[in-house]
């Protein structure tokens, strides 16, 4: 690789082609946040992310991302067991489904669970005598947010799997392990770093997830607004300061979840080592 | 190794366990909401579903998402394809940074990138002033729904091409100007067919993830019939009006389009074999 490093003009004109494209298309946004949350100073930053409607948007994001994570690692930790481990028909079948949220829209992922959940549905008389209400509700929420983020523990963990191989769960069942000793003390120090990344992932998608949260969510300010549909309804409102200091929370969480991710891609790809 | 396969199957345990657990939490999130969605379509008359989605607005926002997405993803691959090279090629001071932050518009919620940018390319933003003096409007415009695309595309191309490029052998290169190649010539000719299907399989991913975006392009589109509406959000206004059968009928184009997307990057993807997707 090393060879290539002759440096010259084409060098220094691709690297800084690159570096500008990537601040003023990247840097500059999440600055641009910064500034705008704080030109006011810190006073109005902090009324804006105390106020009860903002508190309220950050505990029910918190919620929504907590219920996502969980049910996608306990998911992806089987789904990837399942396909790895195992030759069976329909393997493909599956492993297309997991991935099918990946490129269905936002707004379509919403849309689903409002025609499987609406008032259109056969479902609606069941849900509605036994008292739930599941869209324009909390439930709606959560469920949008598994959607969006279903693939991303399973598909973190599945290449790891797939290069570790079977062979050493295969000498540890015959040497009398039962399943979840192989797990814990064969395949689990494998994935670790990978199970992890895949977590910080779910997390960052889970917390600024919009659109499918935004066709299940009622708007009802307090009660099924998270952080960014609060945001938009800031800003719709023109309190540019309230909706840039909201965001600038999320700002944060982005650039730590980045730092996160170097960390435990490096760690992984050590540890693979 | 038929034989040897089944055989497998039985010495690691949890088969059963495992695959039951796949298989209903998938039914729960995704199987049964998609079927609700082909039952709910059945029940659409096939005259009321052409009419929907033949309509001129709704013609007019699939040419908006349609060409603003080619576009943005059309630059992603360009630039891509660059900053894949820098990264894997060249040693610079921050290159770490810059391989870092890649992953920005993953990590950032779309609805901060949304107003964060149209808030700074309005007439009155920093960015919107210094364009607005060569007569260029950005926000409100298929421009501002553009940009909001390029920023949303950039890590798929990068992180397709750059591990495939890391695998490229340098022994080609340098095979190919022993014989007296120029140096574009040995580019175009042993770089790019190696590295083309991952970057198809980049720019795919990029394309179909701009087509359905809504958060970070809801802001800067202006949203006006016609001109800057995208497909995502006339499905939305439609079940903000509670018109479901619309709202589908027009979803289920996107999924069409969206799956035909899908199949064309599977067809790449088995040729640029497992070095991206790591799924047999």
């Amino acid at each position: 690789m090393k060879t290539q490093n002759k440096g010259g003009a084409v060098k220094w004109l691709l690297v800084a082609v690159s570096a500008f494209f990537l601040i003023v298309m990247l840097i500059l946004p999440l600055v641009y946040v910064l500034i705008t949350a704080f030109r006011e100073g810190i006073q109005p930053f902090l009324a804006a992310v105390t106020d009860p409607y903002a508190l309220k948007s950050i505990q029910l994001t918190l919620e929504a991302t907590v219920f996502a994570v969980i049910i996608n690692t306990i998911f992806g930790l089987f789904a990837a067991w399942s396909i790895t481990k195992f030759q069976f028909r329909g393997k493909k079948v599956i492993s297309t489904l997991i991935d099918l949220p990946l490129t269905v829209s936002p707004i379509i992922a919403g849309l689903i669970y409002v025609l499987t959940f609406g008032r259109q549905s056969f479902l609606y008389p069941y849900l509605k005598a036994a008292g739930i209400s599941i869209i324009y509700a909390v439930p709606g929420i959560v469920l949008a947010t598994i959607f969006v983020t279903f693939p991303f523990i399973s598909r973190e963990i599945i290449p790891v799997l797939t290069a570790a191989g079977t062979d050493e769960e295969e000498a540890a069942a015959l040497m009398g392990a039962n399943g979840w000793t192989i797990f814990r003390r064969v395949t689990f120090p494998h994935i670790k770093w990978a199970l992890l990344y895949g977590i910080v992932l779910c997390t960052a998608r889970a917390m600024g997830e919009f659109g499918a949260v935004s066709v299940l969510s009622g708007h009802l300010r307090g009660k099924t607004n998270t952080m960014p549909l609060y945001i938009e309804l800031l800003y719709q409102g023109y309190d540019f300061t309230g909706a840039f200091a909201m965001s600038a929370i999320l700002v944060v969480m982005a650039v730590c979840i980045l730092i996160l991710r170097n960390v435990f891609e490096y760690r992984g790809k050590k540890n693979e080592e | 190794m038929k034989q040897n396969k089944r055989k497998q199957r039985r010495v690691i345990p949890g088969f059963g366990l495992s695959l039951g657990v796949t298989i209903t939490i998938l039914s729960l999130i995704v199987i049964i909401p998609l079927c609700s969605l082909v039952i709910f379509t059945a029940q659409l008359s096939p005259a009321e579903f052409l009419k929907t989605v033949t309509s001129a607005r709704v013609l007019a926002s699939y040419k908006v998402s349609f060409t603003t997405a080619l576009t943005a993803s059309l630059i992603n691959a360009v630039m891509g394809l660059i900053i894949a090279w820098v990264l894997v090629r060249y040693d610079f001071p921050g290159k770490r940074i810059m391989d870092g932050m890649i992953e920005i518009p993953f990590a950032l919620p779309t609805a901060v990138a949304g107003i964060s940018l149209t808030h700074m390319t309005v007439d009155s933003g920093w960015v919107g002033q210094l364009f607005g003096r060569f007569g260029i409007e950005i926000a409100y415009t298929r421009i501002g729904i553009t940009v909001a695309l390029v920023f949303i595309g950039i890590p798929f191309v990068v992180r397709s091409v750059q591990p495939v490029l890391e695998k490229v052998d340098p022994q080609y290169e340098e095979a190919a100007s022993m014989l007296g190649a120029e140096k574009s010539y040995t580019f175009f000719r042993v770089i790019l067919p190696e590295i083309l299907p991952s970057l198809i399989a980049g720019f795919t991913m990029a394309f179909a993830r701009c087509l359905g975006e809504y958060g970070s392009v809801v802001f800067i589109a202006g949203n006006m019939p016609f001109e800057t509406e995208i497909t995502p959000l006339l499905i939305m206004s439609q079940l903000q009006e509670y018109d479901y059968a619309s709202a589908t009928s027009i979803a289920l184009v996107m999924l069409a389009a969206a799956f035909l997307i899908l199949f064309v990057n599977a067809v790449l993807q088995s040729r640029s074999s497992k070095i991206v997707s790591g799924i047999e």
